[in-house]
Order: structure tokens, then C-alpha cells, then sequence
């Protein structure tokens, strides 16, 4: 009798508790720094340099919220998360925000109550193996030893994949990127699996990258996003739509390089309305009119950031592909700013 | 007669011979081959395939040893000068890399400018460690290494000086209180040295604190935990467990031999339970279960949580340790105790437990080891430790990516040294404390 009232006054003091939390963006702004989730390393989206200085393409997407909401894109606090721990961390507050190239799937969105915002980055699950092997196709992998992560969806795809193309496979689970590529160039797999961004930096950082090739096939579709807890829709928002302005802007040609100049007033009321100089798009999420004109500021557009840190002129040298405009044959497209 | 005996003696040896050398079988090299290697037909067999193993490992991985590259900026560099010393296909160690970033091994992210700072709580740890290892010293040392925790927690977090000053205060007042009442009550003196620092840290902290820093601002410049990582990380963390879990361990321990009923099945469920669940467990519980339970917005330091937990942990083995120690203690020396008349916390501290923690002390120092090891666990829950972590986030500048063996050889190297150091002084500590008539 008496523990069961002990346990429901403790349940009721959580609910309490839980109902008299402030929204996210109050909070964020008391505290006057963002807490964002990210990898706790991963070639071209989240590493930190030698002075502990974060940079990478999720990590572009903090700092654009953080410069949107605070006005100062530095007013992160990185806070790396393993696979096992991400979503705990933002279902429990730890963090505001998750950026870490992690896939929009139903169960997450749903079973584990995350809303995912939007894509920033359109993946895939590919294959590579040494060329010596003789194999151009991944559907030529029967009976292959593939390495794979254990814990993520592509653990799941490539069973999915085996299955459906009625081959058999052995699978070598590995627990790291780095332990994945020592096991693979040590021969104790054929073929390694991850997502195709990720086999791309793997194989440029080889010795002999011109000795392995990446399959044609992509087996899954790995749609990366920034995500946030559910039940504050406020701060969904501001998320959503701080990526989908760095989006936009590099669809109507705002970079961080004429973004003042143009935050004086143009012909295009789109970029006007983007940039606060018509109406008043801020203020219908919290926010000041400026905003978008802050999180464009703090890395550039998406385009600027995408060639900064994955792209062609960089080491990991990553197509847009998928990942290009719209209007330029990809996936890109953000539902218009009014 | 005795000439014919004469002439049937034609030779006496008049001088003893000179001793021969023993047969070469029996002497120096080859007697120790014989001995330790080649004992017989299994053994000989043994030692060829020991010396084949150990020739193929050396020639393996030796040339790997001999083509190290020191000065390189990234791993293709690294590659390059191989290649161009060695030839094409050599293969060598990278150590450029632990060059540039051995400063992120050791101190993880803490501002450079301010190394000097976990340096000297280094230092300063065997300043105060010394009194307590070696008894030859003089004991007003250990006036310092009573103040040193928090010293070290001062210089390694910065900021203010007050609020350390008041714990300092607390325990103080505490102390105080304690001498003040045991004249009365020992029961008493223990729960007002418990009760008067806590309620001094809740009530008058706040407000004094605010008053001395309007008053006298004295601060360094602090450093927030994210920073912390490598072996700083895991050297907090070890030395913090070490040096909380003992006590609590010796506490659970007594607590476990208690006749009273509550502090028995505490101990027991405490023991138990901390000892049933992995580690990993109570660093996620330590991670995120506890953001669930306290109130939102609250920030309680990350290494703070994990320590406490890696405290817990530590504290129910040695606890369990400890039991050993009092079991292996004769009857007699209970009985004895209390034949002298002495109560119960003086028969502990003199006779039951100086003798109970000597028996202990090598499961005592490998739970430490263990321990001080298991803080590699923490990049579970995302500090960068210096073993996964630090590497994992190296490998994620392109300039080092597809690095593997050598930051495990150079953090395993540390490692080793920082254990093997405490494994031989537990051994001098057992040698000196011998008091057996053997």
C-alpha cells in the first residue's frame, strides 16, 4: 500500500514535471546555447579538428539553427552520440536537437516518438569490393562474406536485399567504420556495406583506392535528416524551416557572399519574404525577422556547405546526385516561404 | 709380509685431484636449456612451436616497426614516405599521427593555453599521494593531501573559488561538530557531522557564495566537461573512483558483517544489485535514464553522473573484496577486541581492519586496475575516452582516416605503464607489511 503510494506520487511529480517544462525554444534561449546532438566522428559530417573546433555538413545544420535562434552560430554545444544512444539522448532532453546522419525510417518517426524535420542529405546503401574479385554487380554476390555494422539500418537492408534476390550471404558484423575497413582490407570479408557516402570517403582514404570499386547497385533508400522530439511543434518548425531556408536559398541563388546585399530588398518577393525584408515570417515561429538571413550567414546556402564540406572539390568528393536542386534533377525542394 | 705388501702398492696418490669440470650437460647454458626448455619430449616440443610462433610474430610485424614514418601530415603522406624509403608493398607504422595529435590523446579538448592545469593537479597528486604510499614521510603532508580533491576539482573545472571554499567550509563544520558532540554521544556526533554540512551546503551556500563573489571575485577561467577527454578523462574518473570507492567499499563491507537489521540488507541489496548489472548499464542509467528523473533543465555534470556510478560499482567489489579479508581474520581477534574493552569502531580502526585490509590488499589493487581499465567504457554514452573515442574522431579527419593499429599500440602502452605501476607498489605494500613468522 504505502510503495504503491510512493510510486504514484514519484509518477505524478514526473508528469508534473514533464508539463511544466518550457518549450524547447525558451529554453534554448535561457541557456543561450543549442545542444546538438552529432556523430561522434564521421568523415565529412561531423569531426572535430585538432583544437576541438566541430565542423562537417551536420554539423552546418547546428550551426545554422544555433545563428537563427541565438544569432550566433557558435553558441553550440556539440554533444557526440553513438548509434546506441542518439535518440535516448533527445528523448530525454540531453539534447535539443539530432543531427546525426541518422535515417528517416516509420518506426523511428513514430515507435520512438522523434519527428523528423526534413532530409539533408538523400543516401543510399551500396557495396564495395576489390576489383580483383571479378564482380560488377551486386546481385553477383551470392554466397559472399559481407561486412557489415551491427545496429543500423543497413544491417536490416542487406538481409532485405539477400532475401529478395534469393542469394545467401555470410555476414561478418564489425562494431566500427574503422574496424569495418581493417576487416575488409585484411580479406576477412569480400565485400563491405555501408551507406554509399560513407564507402566513397572509405575508398578515397585507402591506399589504393584504384584496386576496390563501389557496386552500381544502391539497395536502400537512407533519407539523413535532422530530427526533434516529439510533442513541441514550435521547435520542429524552427528546425525544419531553418534547413529548408538554406535549401531555398541556394534555389533562388542567395549565398553567404551577396546575402547582405540582397537582405537590402529585391525584385523577387520570395527572397524578400526569406530574408525578412517583406512581411513577417519570423515572428509566426518565435523568431525575429532576420532569422533566415543569420542561419544563411553562418555557413552559406545548402549548396555552399555541400561543397564545403562533402563535396567534389573536397577529398571525400560526393556528387550531388540525388542531392542536387530540383530544378536541377534532384530531390531538393522546399515548399515555398509565404 | 710387509714386503710383499710393499712391492704390491706400487703407486699412492699423495694429492687430492683437482675437481673436474662438470659435464657441459650440467653447467651454465645448456644446463638451463635442459632444464627449463628442453625437459623432455613434450616440452621440447612445446619451446619449437613457442620459438615458431615468436619468429613468425617478430618477422611480421618487425619490418612494420622499422618502416615507422615520424614526420608526416596525413596518412597518404605517411604512405608516401614508406614508399619511397622502403619500396613498393612495404608497409609501416604511422606514428605522425600520435606527433600531432598525442595533445588530444592526453588532454582531449582542454584549451592548450591552459595545460599547465591539469598538469600541475597531476603533479600535485603524487605530492599528495606520497604521505599515504609511503609511511617514512612526514605526516604534516597529509594536511595537503586532505585539501587536494578539492584543489584538483578547482583547477581542473576553473571558475570561481567560493564554491569550492564552501564545501571546504561544509566538511569543516561538519568536523567541528563531530568533536564537539562525541564527548557526548558518539551516535550523536555522527549524525550532526552528516546533518550540519548538508545543511549548510543547501542553506547558507547560496546566498555566501553570491556575497563573496560580489565581494572578492577570484576565479580562474573555467573549463566545461565536454572538453575534458583522453587520459585527463579517464584519469579524473579512475583516481576520483579510487579514492571514493575505498571508503564506501570498507563501509559496505562493515555494513554487510552489521548485526543491525536495515543496514545488513542495505548493504546486501546494494552489493548485490550493483554487482548483478554490467557496467555499461550504469553508464547509460548514469547517461540518460537520470535526465528522465530530474527536473527538466537541470544540469548535472555528465563526468560527475559517470563517476558516481563507476564509484558504485567499484565500492560493491571492493566491498566484497574487503569481506574476504575480515572471513580470513581468527575469531580470536574479534574476541580479543573486545576483551580489551574497546567499542565497536575502535576495535575496527585498530585491530579488525588494519589487519583485514592487509590481507585484501592485492584484490583491493586489481579492482582498481580493473576499474581504472574500465574507464574506457564511458564512449558509450560519448565522452571521448582516450582508447575508442579520441582514435574514433581522429579517423574522422580525412588526413588520418583508415589509421588503425597505432593509436591502440600508444594508448595500450599507457595504459600498461599507469597499471604495472600500481601492481608493483602493491607488492612493495605487501612485502613491508609482512608480519607473518614464516
Amino acid at each position: 500500500m504505502k510503495k504503491s503510494v510512493f510510486l504514484g506520487t514519484l509518477g505524478v511529480a514526473c508528469l508534473s514535471a514533464g508539463i511544466a517544462a518550457a518549450s524547447t525554444l525558451d529554453e534554448v534561449k535561457a541557456r543561450g546555447e543549442l545542444n546538438c546532438g552529432v556523430n561522434t566522428g564521421l568523415v565529412g559530417f561531423a569531426a572535430p579538428d585538432a583544437n576541438g573546433n566541430w565542423s562537417g555538413f551536420d554539423v552546418a545544420i547546428c550551426k545554422a539553427v544555433a545563428a537563427a535562434v541565438l544569432g550566433d552560430a557558435s553558441k553550440v554545444k556539440y554533444v557526440p552520440t553513438t548509434g546506441q544512444t542518439r535518440f535516448t539522448a533527445l528523448a530525454s532532453g540531453e539534447i535539443d536537437m539530432l543531427a546525426r546522419n541518422s535515417t528517416w525510417t516509420f518506426s523511428r518517426d513514430t515507435d520512438l516518438k522523434l519527428d523528423f524535420v526534413g532530409v539533408n542529405y538523400y543516401d543510399g546503401q551500396g557495396f564495395m569490393v576489390r576489383k580483383e574479385l571479378g564482380v560488377t554487380s551486386a546481385k553477383e554476390l551470392d554466397g559472399a562474406s559481407v561486412c557489415i555494422q551491427t545496429g543500423t539500418t543497413t544491417e536490416l537492408n542487406l538481409a532485405d536485399f539477400f532475401k529478395a534476390n534469393n542469394m545467401s550471404y555470410q555476414p561478418i558484423t564489425i562494431d566500427s567504420n574503422a574496424e569495418g575497413e581493417q576487416q575488409y582490407l585484411a580479406g576477412a570479408c569480400d565485400a563491405y556495406t555501408t551507406d554509399a557516402s560513407g564507402l566513397a570517403a572509405t575508398r578515397a582514404a585507402f591506399a589504393d583506392p584504384e584496386n576496390h570499386i563501389i557496386l552500381p547497385e544502391i539497395i536502400s533508400k537512407e533519407p539523413l535528416g535532422p530530427a526533434v522530439r516529439h510533442g513541441d511543434n514550435q521547435w520542429g518548425d524552427i528546425v525544419r524551416w531553418t534547413l529548408n531556408a538554406l535549401i531555398a536559398a541556394e534555389e533562388y541563388g542567395v549565398t553567404s557572399a551577396n546575402v547582405d546585399e540582397l537582405a537590402k530588398g529585391t525584385e523577387n518577393p520570395e527572397i524578400n519574404r526569406l530574408l525578412g525584408v517583406e512581411g513577417d515570417l519570423g515572428a509566426m515561429t518565435g523568431l525575429d525577422k532576420d532569422w533566415a538571413l543569420r542561419a544563411i550567414k553562418a555557413g552559406g546556402n545548402y549548396g555552399e556547405i555541400f561543397a564545403a564540406t562533402i563535396g567534389e572539390s573536397t577529398p571525400i568528393g560526393l556528387a550531388r546526385g540525388l542531392n542536387a536542386q530540383w530544378t536541377q534533377g534532384g530531390l531538393l525542394y522546399t515548399p515555398p516561404f509565404r | 709380509m710387509s714386503d710383499t705388501n710393499a712391492q704390491s702398492t706400487a703407486f699412492v696418490r699423495e694429492a687430492m685431484l683437482p675437481a673436474k669440470p662438470a659435464p657441459v650437460t650440467q653447467v651454465g647454458a645448456v644446463r638451463w636449456l635442459r632444464e627449463n626448455l628442453f625437459a623432455g619430449p613434450v616440452n621440447s616440443a612445446l619451446t619449437l612451436i613457442g620459438m615458431f610462433l615468436v619468429y613468425t610474430l617478430v618477422t611480421h610485424f618487425y619490418p612494420w616497426f622499422r618502416h615507422s614514418v615520424w614526420n608526416a601530415n596525413s596518412m597518404a603522406e605517411c604512405r608516401a614516405a614508406v614508399t619511397a624509403s622502403f619500396g613498393d608493398g612495404a608497409t609501416g607504422a604511422c606514428w605522425a599521427m600520435i606527433r600531432e595529435r598525442w595533445h588530444q590523446f592526453i588532454f582531449g579538448f582542454y584549451p592548450p593555453e591552459l595545460y599547465w592545469r591539469p598538469i600541475a593537479v597531476f603533479v600535485l597528486l603524487f605530492v599528495a599521494l606520497a604521505p599515504i604510499l609511503f609511511t617514512q614521510l612526514p605526516r604534516v603532508m597529509l594536511g595537503f593531501s586532505v585539501i587536494y580533491p578539492l584543489v584538483a576539482i578547482w583547477l581542473l573545472w576553473g571558475g570561481s573559488i567560493w564554491p569550492v571554499t564552501m564545501v571546504a567550509v561544509g566538511f569543516g563544520l561538519g568536523w567541528l561538530a563531530m568533536r564537539r558532540l562525541s564527548a557526548y554521544s558518539s551516535i550523536l556526533a555522527i549524525v550532526a557531522a552528516v546533518l550540519v554540512p548538508v545543511l549548510f551546503w543547501l542553506f547558507a551556500v547560496g546566498p555566501l557564495d553570491d556575497l563573496l563573489t560580489s565581494v572578492l571575485p577570484i576565479g580562474i577561467e573555467p573549463v566545461a566537461s565536454d572538453r575534458f577527454g583522453g587520459f585527463l578523462l579517464a584519469i579524473t574518473i579512475g583516481v576520483g573512483g579510487i579514492v571514493m570507492s575505498l571508503p564506501l567499499g570498507i563501509i559496505l563491507a562493515l555494513g554487510r558483517q552489521s548485526d543491525m537489521f536495515l543496514i545488513k540488507t542495505f548493504s546486501v541489496v546494494f552489493i548485490e544489485f550493483i554487482r548483478g548489472v554490467p557496467l555499461i548499464t550504469l553508464l547509460f542509467v548514469a547517461s540518460l535514464l537520470l535526465n528522465y528523473f530530474l527536473p527538466p533543465g537541470t544540469n548535472f555534470d555528465i563526468i560527475l553522473r559517470v563517476m558516481i556510478l563507476v564509484t558504485m560499482f567499484a565500492a560493491a567489489y571492493i566491498a566484497e573484496v574487503i569481506r574476504g579479508g575480515l572471513a580470513a581474520l581468527p575469531r580470536g581477534q574479534y574476541e580479543a577486541a573486545d576483551a580489551l574493552g574497546l567499542d565497536y569502531w575502535k576495535a575496527q580502526r585498530l585491530i579488525i581492519l588494519p589487519q583485514a585490509l592487509k590481507i585484501s590488499i592485492p584484490g583491493i589493487v586489481s579492482t582498481f586496475i580493473g576499474m581504472f581499465k574500465d574507464t574506457t567504457l564511458v564512449t558509450f554514452v560519448g565522452l571521448f575516452d582516450p582508447l575508442k573515442g579520441i582514435p574514433d574522431f581522429i579517423r574522422a579527419d580525412f588526413n588520418w582516416k583508415g589509421i588503425y593499429w597505432e593509436p591502440f599500440i600508444f594508448v595500450g602502452a599507457i595504459f600498461f605503464i599507469l597499471n604495472f605501476s600500481m601492481s608493483r607498489y602493491s607488492m612493495y605494500l605487501e612485502r613491508k607489511l609482512k608480519r607473518d613468522h614464516r
